[in-house]
């Protein structure tokens, strides 16, 4: 009945993020509804890009939830190790978008060059921050699993990670594909 | 808790720092964010003083300060409110209380989370600092009111204090982040670690409220930080967020900002409204009315809140059917408040009332809340607020909430625990007389400011000259009755910290239970140790069990077992209970 304490923790972290994310989307969509020329500003995005780090994203969670299971089994080093896989997934994740970002802003559209492409830059941002800070967690996850320590840690961090996918899932068609 | 397991050791033989500054015990902790909070209000305070003796003698040279220029009104007056909202009510009313009472009510040893209980507060710290700092970079603290409303905010032409905005912003967002992770903490700990025994609604009201309110605040502030990253860019690196010119809005960010910023009041409501109700029944001798009821009605109001906030912007522009949407959601939100005051006055009926220094406190909670309440119906009715928007008339209500939940219920809890945090008692005569100065001088600041208010005095002037139709000798009056009562109130409040500094070193001891109250915390030693209890406590009961029939003693401890089983009630007796 009763929830593990990490785990419970965790879901309320992900809540308050969920109105963090909310606040900054919704603002987002309400004012690109009412300003329909930020489509010209939205076509100079890379849909490919955005697509292959979709899956890239999601692939990488999987490695996470066969991490979860191995943890279940208590085999903590496997876990550590696909741990790690999921890290390297979010690390292919940052390289596209700096790759993106790097063209773009050599194409002349910085945060100030227009209010699609200051929430472009905002939005996308504070996701990988998370990303970032997901990466970091989980390699010291990593370390504790690996010697079977606080393999309930494996989940948790796993939770987390899902829900960036989810945020993720929400930015690819609003910053990408709505042209 | 896995943190204790780890260090059993007691604190007395962990050094200063590791007891007093790096303690990952709660009670150290809500001493910490206890006094931070006192010492920020001082400043708050401070700066209260300076601008309303401008406001009563402009022009004139300000004992302590010396002569006010606009730009220093300007911050004073955002700093005033942003420090007494953000850096005193919130770490008094829900951080220093929910950290001392929550595992202490629940019968256990600490947080679940110990070490991010620290470092919730460490954050709390450097937001407090970096805040305080911003009083001497160049151009002054921030001078764009607490709101920060755009382009005010965002644009250093308009707010002329570019360093102190964009300084303001980080300092609240950092805030922030400290009582997302504090908050975190007290539901989490709620949730999982009560006493064997204590079941739901075996929960003390004032951990109830704080757990409301933890979770408002949770749900509310997350559009606030991203409008807070904004106007950060908007600021810094000159993005156009809230700036028309660029397609921006700047009504987005009174959306943002009342959307957490009405919340927000329930948020340090609700933890006074739970200290006033654990007061009350212990010095009426008689159970909490309703106790059910009013967990609902927090549960109720806590989400109504969410559907309120744009009151605040009636003549801002919104759309007149939107106006009338949430001028009927305001006054449906006044219903369950007003249900919770009820139910305090029917606890108070019938019971055998002790006028103690707390129990003071707790009653001239109810009293003057109401008044705050009661104006709120005005402004909440948008035909009404469109006259007095803006003007005294609002600035007095929200003083007349304000005061009462983050002063009046500060202080009602503080000499209520104050035997359990320092092991000593209270004076009681220099309480009461701290008491009655400090009541009758806040009705002597903001009666008058509420006969301005309706006169159409407007808030956020520097010097009223300009205004022939203010610039009255009669208005004038008022402005000075108004600042007399804040210097008397302010004059007295030593009397409050020689009581508390005195006492704690030379007050009469107290012993577990002075007050004989029934709550989890009272069976601990005072000031309890290192881990709260001896024993881990056991649940038998509800915590208001007052004068309850065929008892002896008129209280009857949530962790003392059942006697005997009590006589079974004759059919016939089912009346009050």
């Amino acid at each position: 009945m009763e929830v593990p304490t990490g785990r419970l923790a965790i879901w309320w972290v992900l809540a308050s993020e969920t109105v963090v994310f909310g606040g900054l989307l919704g603002s987002y969509i309400m004012m690109r509804l009412r300003h329909g020329a930020w489509a010209d500003q939205a076509a100079n995005t890379n849909t490919w890009a955005g697509a292959f780090n979709t899956l890239v994203l999601l692939t990488s969670s999987l490695s996470a939830v066969l991490a979860h299971q191995a943890a279940e089994r208590a085999d903590g080093p496997k876990a550590a190790r696909l741990l790690r896989y999921t890290i390297l997934g979010g690390g292919v994740f940052l390289m596209v978008k700096a790759f993106e970002w790097t063209h773009e802003i050599g194409e002349g559209f910085t945060i100030t060059s227009g209010l699609f492409w200051s929430f472009y830059y905002t939005a996308a941002g504070l996701h990988a921050a998370h990303v970032v800070a997901g990466m970091v967690i989980m390699f010291i996850v990593s370390l504790t699993a690996a010697r079977n320590e606080e393999l309930h840690r494996v989940e948790n961090v796993g939770i987390y990670w899902h829900f960036v996918d989810v945020v993720w899932i929400f930015l690819f068609p609003l910053l990408y594909i709505a042209k | 808790m896995s943190e204790l397991a780890v260090h059993p050791a007691g604190h007395h033989d962990q050094g200063f720092v590791k007891t007093y500054l790096w303690s990952t015990d709660h009670k150290v902790i809500a001493m910490q964010y206890l006094f931070t909070g006192m010492l920020m209000a001082l400043i708050g305070g401070f700066a209260v003083y300076v601008f309303r003796m401008q406001l009563a003698f402009p022009g004139q040279s300000v004992p302590l300060f010396g002569r006010v220029s606009a730009g220093q009104y300007n911050s004073l007056v955002t700093m005033h409110g942003t420090i007494m909202i953000f850096w005193v009510a919130m770490p008094v009313l829900l951080a220093a209380f929910g950290n001392y009472l929550i595992p202490l009510m629940l019968g256990c040893d600490d947080m679940v989370f110990p070490k991010v209980n620290r470092l919730s507060y460490q954050i709390f710290l450097l937001s407090a600092v970096v805040l305080v700092a911003s009083f001497v970079v160049p151009g002054g603290a921030f001078g764009g009111a607490w709101t920060a409303y755009p382009p005010l905010s965002a644009n250093a032409v308009y707010n002329l204090t570019r360093y102190g905005a964009t300084v303001w912003v980080v300092a609240v967002a950092l805030e922030f982040v400290a009582f997302l992770l504090g908050g975190i903490n007290f539901v989490t700990t709620a949730m999982n670690s009560r006493a064997p025994g204590m079941r739901m609604f075996d929960v003390p009201i004032v951990v109830w409220m704080i757990v409301i309110a933890s979770i408002l605040f949770m749900a509310s502030v997350g559009p606030l930080l991203a409008g807070a990253a904004m106007l950060f860019f908007d600021q810094v690196l000159g993005t156009g967020f809230y700036d028309p010119a660029t397609g921006g809005d700047p009504i987005l960010w009174q959306h943002l900002f009342w959307f957490f910023g009405h919340p927000e009041v329930y948020v340090v409501l609700l933890p006074a409204m739970g200290i006033v109700a654990e007061i009350i029944p212990v010095f009426s001798r008689k159970k909490l009315f309703g106790y059910r009821t009013i967990v609902y009605t927090a549960v109720a109001t806590g989400v109504i809140s969410f559907f309120v906030w744009a009151h605040h912007q009636f003549v801002a522009g919104i759309d007149p059917r939107m106006a009338s949407l949430f001028t009927i959601t305001t006054l449906i939100i006044s219903v369950p408040i007003a249900e919770m005051l009820f139910v305090y006055i029917a606890t108070l009926y019938g019971g055998s009332i002790t006028l103690t220094t707390p129990m003071l406190w707790a009653l001239s909670f109810v009293a003057e809340f109401l008044l705050g309440g009661v104006t709120g119906i005005f402004l909440g009715a948008a035909g009404a607020d469109i006259y007095l928007h803006d003007t005294y008339f609002v600035l007095a209500h929200f003083h007349y909430t304000f005061f009462p939940i983050a002063i009046i219920g500060a202080f009602a809890g503080i000499t209520f625990w104050f035997p359990k945090m320092f092991g000593r008692m209270m004076d009681e005569r220099l309480g009461k007389i701290h008491f009655w100065v400090t009541i009758i001088a806040f009705n002597f600041i903001f009666i008058p400011l509420f006969m301005t208010g309706a006169a159409g005095d407007h808030r956020r002037i520097f010097d009223y000259s300009g205004f022939p139709d203010l610039a009255t000798p009669g208005l004038q009056r008022l402005r000075i009755i108004a600042t007399m009562g804040l210097v008397s109130l302010l004059a007295v409040q030593p009397v409050f910290f020689f009581n508390f500094i005195r006492s704690m070193v030379r007050g009469r001891v107290a012993g577990a239970n002075p007050w004989r109250a029934n709550t989890l915390e009272w069976s601990a030693p005072s000031p309890p140790p290192h881990g709260n209890f001896a024993e881990l406590p056991e649940v038998y009961r509800g915590p208001y069990e007052y004068s309850t029939e065929d008892r002896e003693e008129d209280f009857w401890p949530q962790h003392v077992p059942d006697d005997s089983p009590a006589p079974a009630p004759a059919a016939t007796a089912v009346g009050w209970r």
